[in-house]
């Protein structure tokens, strides 16, 4: 991702084109360029991504367990048992709370970075980067960090340790459902992951909003800070926040790596993609009914996302503004 | 990219960030590593291990492959907790290996993925441990061939037990009332795995109960088993289990590092444990869940199974029968120089002299005596629905006949999907 800090929005793109020969062999055909450059992507969509789908759709309809080549045609028996499945449907509301939870927090925290970030006179791309860099980190290898060593159950985790220093008895963060600690530790490991992502995207459209509005609020007397940063900052960063939002929920929606590790052999705390891996297509190998689950599962986010879109005005172009 | 110039997204501008995002965590799911090699002299095959926790065992598979001339045999060596799914999801596809190792579970024979062994079998059958032969057995067809037997049971320290003047528990109230005497201000009283599964079996076992009667029906869902349920979701409440721990019950660590007094673990253990703590430690059974129970052992154990739909179905039957049936020498460097099993050939058990003597004794004696062996009709969906028990009712507080009408549900639905 770029993070370009060209505030000069009126400039024309190509006003400092080079005056050199233009290369015929490449301006050729836009057919051919379109293709050429859409191609290889959309070989790789079409393989990975819709191959899969369809496929999953056709198992949908068949009793495949231990094999994805079934003969045995079942109608929609395989959705009315994942539809009448109380665990797969209470997944659903699992995710409800885990999005409503997690989505306003990392936007938050995210937005809140950028804008200590952005206020740096010095280091800032030192900060930027340290911030950044846990999105490089692998949330299996984050989860085991955050399980084995900070929020491990026994008297030398990291998180007892402090805790003991206070006369606080050892707390099983993971095994004990009750009181439901494991959300501190779900939430604070994907909270980790994920902000610095968003805090670049943030970093980015913050500082695309021109200076003339700052200036221009200041004479009309908006005092700095908190006024400023509510009828300015945030007006100019709706369309961002919007798409950092519709991310966010995406990602919450396809959440299984790190509940997978960190939550491994419950029946609480289940995505729906966990709910699925275990009800069907983990060891169970019955993909038949774990298609039906899937399918449900992508119908879902694809209505929540174009809900979404409609509401906050999401792709309108410039008017939404 | 001058995109992001303009504060504007677009959908494109979107799907970009969205292609940055599953950049970062997507490439590291490319590239596999299938084991098999090309070239080489001869037929290839691949087995696959799932890691066993003691130094050398890798090395020691490895070199028993080496030494088999007629194929050129390489091995997979998977980490413990992703075995299952790792196993399972690869026998769907063509890079399955021609050789793995599991414990016997209906569902793969029925569904055609695990080769007849019979043949292989039948010559040797009388030298096995009969419920070795009877938990592979389906319609009079052999499918795997038993490498070793693991027994699992409770590993105490002596020590520990004396200072708190505690006997060796021989119901689950003592045990229970033994926790709570053994829990100091660093030790707690009993580790019996952070999600307690392992202890599933036995605990029925031990409340006269079975998983399923002789006509494949449940035999769980029976009162002594709901007590049995009850009492665990006492002990997990209690603060004296061992929770949260670094390492699995599998694994001796917190026994040996002092985290706890007793721990539920197997007897692959013992020469780690005895290596840490010397003579100071003991092994009991699974105590009577109730009363009018039994203690119990849990005979788990690892298989050979020959992935039926292998290129080279013949040549891995050859491979299977060369190591696992003909090269003793072998199967008892397998069992008993790293971990400790027991072999299921009874000529070597015979001859093991490891076993003989001690704590490894008393365990030969746990096995045989209380022993409970692997029922084929009894899969890993019906294994997870106990789980969900469990979990339910011990970890979290679900009512136990409830969580068992409800396992009930799952079980039956697998049931009739097997035996109709």
């Amino acid at each position: 991702m770029s993070t370009t800090t060209t505030r000069d929005l009126a400039r024309p793109a190509t006003a400092k084109a080079s005056p050199a020969k233009p290369r015929r062999g490449l301006r050729g055909s836009a057919t051919f360029n379109f293709w050429l450059f859409t191609g290889p992507f959309l070989i790789g969509l079409a393989i990975f991504v819709y191959t899969p789908i369809l496929w999953s759709l056709w198992l949908s309809f068949f009793e495949a367990r231990f094999t994805v080549t079934p003969d045995k045609f079942v109608g929609f028996d395989n959705y009315t048992y994942m539809l009448t499945n109380d665990d797969f449907v209470g997944s659903l509301g699992t995710f409800t709370v885990f999005a409503a939870f997690i989505v306003p927090t990392t936007w938050a925290l995210s937005l809140g970075l950028a804008l200590l970030v952005n206020r740096l006179r010095f280091m800032r791309a030192f900060f930027r980067s340290v911030f950044f860099l846990p999105t490089a980190v692998s949330y299996v290898a984050a989860s085991l960090i955050w399980k084995m060593s900070i929020f491990s159950g026994v008297r030398f985790g990291l998180m007892n340790t402090v805790l003991g220093w206070f006369g606080v008895e050892n707390i099983p963060w993971l095994i004990d459902p009750n009181p439901p600690w494991y959300w501190l530790v779900i939430v604070s490991a994907r909270l980790w992951l994920q902000s610095g992502f968003y805090m670049i995207l943030f970093i980015a459209a913050l500082q695309n909003i021109p200076d003339e509005l700052y200036e221009a609020a200041s004479i009309d007397g908006a005092k700095p800070g908190w006024q400023t940063f509510w009828y300015i900052t945030l007006p100019q960063l709706r369309a961002t926040s919007t798409a950092v939002i519709l991310l966010l929920l995406v990602a919450a929606y396809q959440a299984f790596d790190e509940f997978f590790n960190l939550l491994s052999k419950t029946t609480w705390g289940r995505p729906p993609l966990m709910e699925l891996y275990y009800k069907a297509l983990g060891e169970s190998q019955d993909y038949g009914a774990g298609s039906a689950g899937a399918l449900i599962l992508t119908v879902l986010i694809c209505a929540v996302t174009l809900l979404q879109g409609k509401l906050m005005g999401f792709g309108r172009g410039d008017e939404s503004k | 990219m001058s995109a992001l110039s303009n504060s504007n997204w677009d959908r494109r501008t979107v799907l970009r960030a969205a292609m940055g995002l599953a950049a970062t965590g997507g490439l590291a799911a490319c590239g596999s590593n299938t084991g098999r090699s090309s070239g080489g002299s001869g037929k290839s095959l691949v087995q696959m291990f799932h890691a066993y926790g003691e130094a050398g065992t890798e090395q020691a598979i490895k070199r028993y492959a080496k030494a088999y001339k007629d194929a050129n045999v390489t091995t997979q060596w998977i980490t413990s907790a992703d075995f299952e799914s790792k196993l399972f999801s690869s026998l769907l596809t063509k890079n399955a290996p021609d050789v793995f190792e599991f414990h016997p579970q209906i569902q793969m024979i029925k569904s055609g993925q695990v080769a007849d062994l019979t043949d292989i079998v039948e010559p040797v059958k009388d030298d096995f441990n009969p419920a070795d032969i009877k938990s592979h057995t389906v319609d009079g067809k052999i499918y795997g061939v038993r490498m070793i037997d693991d027994p699992q049971f409770f590993f105490y320290r002596k020590s520990m037990l004396e200072k708190a003047k505690v006997d060796v528990p021989t119901t689950l109230d003592e045990l229970m009332e033994a926790a709570d005497k053994l829990t100091t201000g660093k030790v707690k009283g009993l580790y019996l795995g952070n999600d307690l599964h392992n202890v599933i079996n036995p605990m029925i076992w031990s409340a006269g109960a079975d998983t399923l009667n002789e006509k494949n029906e449940i035999a769980y869902h029976t009162d002594g088993v709901v007590e049995g349920i009850k009492k665990m979701r006492k002990l997990f409440t209690s603060g004296n289990l061992l929770l949260g721990a670094p390492t699995e019950s599998w694994d001796p660590s917190s026994l040996n590092q002092g985290l706890c007094a007793i721990q539920f673990c197997g007897m692959w253990a013992m020469p780690q444990i005895q290596d840490a703590l010397g003579d100071d430690w003991g092994i009991f059974p699974f105590p009577k869940t109730v009363d009018s129970g039994k203690q119990s052992v849990y005979n788990g154990g690892w298989s050979m199974f020959v992935n039926a739909k292998s290129k080279n179905v013949e040549a891995a039957k050859e491979y299977v029968k060369w190591l696992w049936i003909d090269q003793k020498k072998y199967q008892e460097d397998w069992a008993t120089s790293y971990g400790f099993h027991i072999p299921p050939r009874t000529s070597l058990a015979k001859t093991a002299t490891k076993l003989k003597s001690g704590n490894a004794a008393e365990g030969v004696r746990l096995f045989n005596e209380f022993g409970h062996f692997d029922n084929i009709g009894w899969t890993q969906a019906m294994i997870t629905a106990l789980e969900d028990v469990f979990a339910n009712s011990v970890r979290k507080s679900m009512d136990p006949e409830k969580a068992l009408d409800k396992a009930d549900v799952a079980v039956n639905r697998e049931l009739k999907k097997l035996f109709g």
